[in-house]
């Protein structure tokens, strides 16, 4: 089964994982920004880290036919310092030129806090001014219900948010309603233990239908699969869905979605889309 | 919470066949947990959010109504939506000490 893997971080995976990823039929990763495990020493390692992951990786992928396209952002993680929001949101517009990059991402809220808001409110800003998609990033654990509300509430109110251009990332259990209510993309990333398991994005798929809907890795530098989408679709099998329902989830969707920025190449057929629709 | 019957294409003999097991062990594995704890040689975490988070969730699963896992969430979920002033820590724990001093929508 083709599919795309809408959330994973290849800097922090070996060419191992593309090698494996290619052979269970990845077309094409998206890698968004993100916390590299500690804190970064200035705003230069993010011109570095920019530039990273809209060069090197994009090559690195090619070797095994999957196409790389990169979010870019300062992550919530580091988002409490306003100061270098400011500097690493000053780096960010020339980047976005790039021929791989697809918008702002993951930008999002990690302990709930008044920067982190003002960092996370700064870069839906640059995103408007350049026109650009936005990828976020939902709070791990206990944080993860407040962070939501806050993301969905806020972006809710703002009458120039176009929500299908949004994919409001980590949805679990409680937080998916509200995600989708709204009319926002979501996405299920599918982690050993601190997010949803293949098996558990299989019953909300089988709750709230496949609208809007996206299955990812994410996978990154913690206990985490590259092979997750490929474990999920393994699980749609063992549940008895049909191909068709597969192929919409991992494939079809996260392509709809991507697909709104010009610079996405759809790996599925016109004709493949319009039997998906 | 609405419980979607009918969404799950397996009969439940069918689920039962294919995951009994896995699910098994997972009983088996809170089980000697806390058994664990009990056994531990110091007893120091009688007031923890986390363990307190645990035995609430516990007692969720025995539930007969649906809609387990959202109510789970819930209990393991800070649930005071008012942003921090500033940032206390980097990193989630899976629990949260203040969610258990607020009644269901009771925040600001
Ligand atoms: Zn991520």
């Amino acid at each position: 089964m083709r599919y795309i893997d809408l959330h994973a971080h290849m800097i922090s995976r070996t060419t191992d994982d593309y090698h494996k990823m290619a052979l269970t039929g990845c077309v094409a990763v998206t890698e968004p920004a993100f916390w590299s495990g500690r804190d970064r020493l200035g705003a230069q390692a993010f011109a570095d880290y920019f530039d990273h992951i809209t060069t090197f990786e994009p090559a690195r992928a090619a070797q095994y036919g999957v196409a790389h396209y990169a979010w870019l952002c300062l992550n919530p993680k580091e988002g409490e310092d306003r100061e270098l929001a400011r500097q690493v949101l000053a780096l960010i517009p020339e980047f976005l030129s790039r021929p791989t990059v697809l918008g702002i991402g993951e930008i999002g809220l990690n302990r709930v806090t008044r920067n982190e808001l003002a960092t996370f409110l700064d870069h839906v800003e640059l995103a408007l001014e350049h026109d650009q998609m936005i990828h976020i990033h939902t709070p791990h654990l206990e944080d993860k219900y407040k962070g939501t509300r806050v993301i969905v509430e806020t972006l809710a109110k703002d009458g120039r948010i176009d929500p299908a251009r949004v994919m409001v990332d980590h949805a679990e259990e409680h937080t998916v309603e509200m995600i989708l209510d709204h009319g926002f993309w979501t996405g299920f990333t599918l982690y050993p233990r601190t997010k949803a398991s293949p098996a558990r994005a299989v019953d909300m798929i089988e709750m709230y239908g496949p609208e809007r809907l996206c299955v990812a890795s994410a996978c990154d530098w913690g206990p985490s699969d590259a092979l997750a989408v490929p474990e999920f679709v393994l699980e749609m099998r063992r549940r008895g869905h049909d191909e068709a329902l597969i192929y919409r989830v991992v494939l079809h969707n996260p392509a709809s979605f991507l697909g709104q920025s010009p610079k996405f190449v759809r790996p599925d057929a016109p004709r493949e889309r319009v039997a998906a629709d | 919470m609405a419980t979607h019957a009918g969404t799950c294409p397996l009969s439940q003999t069918r689920l039962l066949d294919d995951s009994f097991m896995e699910h098994r062990a997972q009983v088996l594995a809170v089980a000697a947990f806390l058994d664990r704890l009990d056994r531990s040689r110091d007893q120091d975490a009688g007031g923890d959010f986390r363990l307190t988070a645990l035995r609430e969730a516990l007692h969720v699963l025995t539930e007969s109504e649906g809609g387990r896992v959202g109510r789970v969430q819930m209990l393991l979920s800070d649930r005071d939506v008012r942003l921090l002033e500033e940032r206390d820590r980097q990193n989630a724990l899976g629990a949260s000490g203040r969610a258990h001093d607020l009644q269901d929508g009771g925040e600001g």
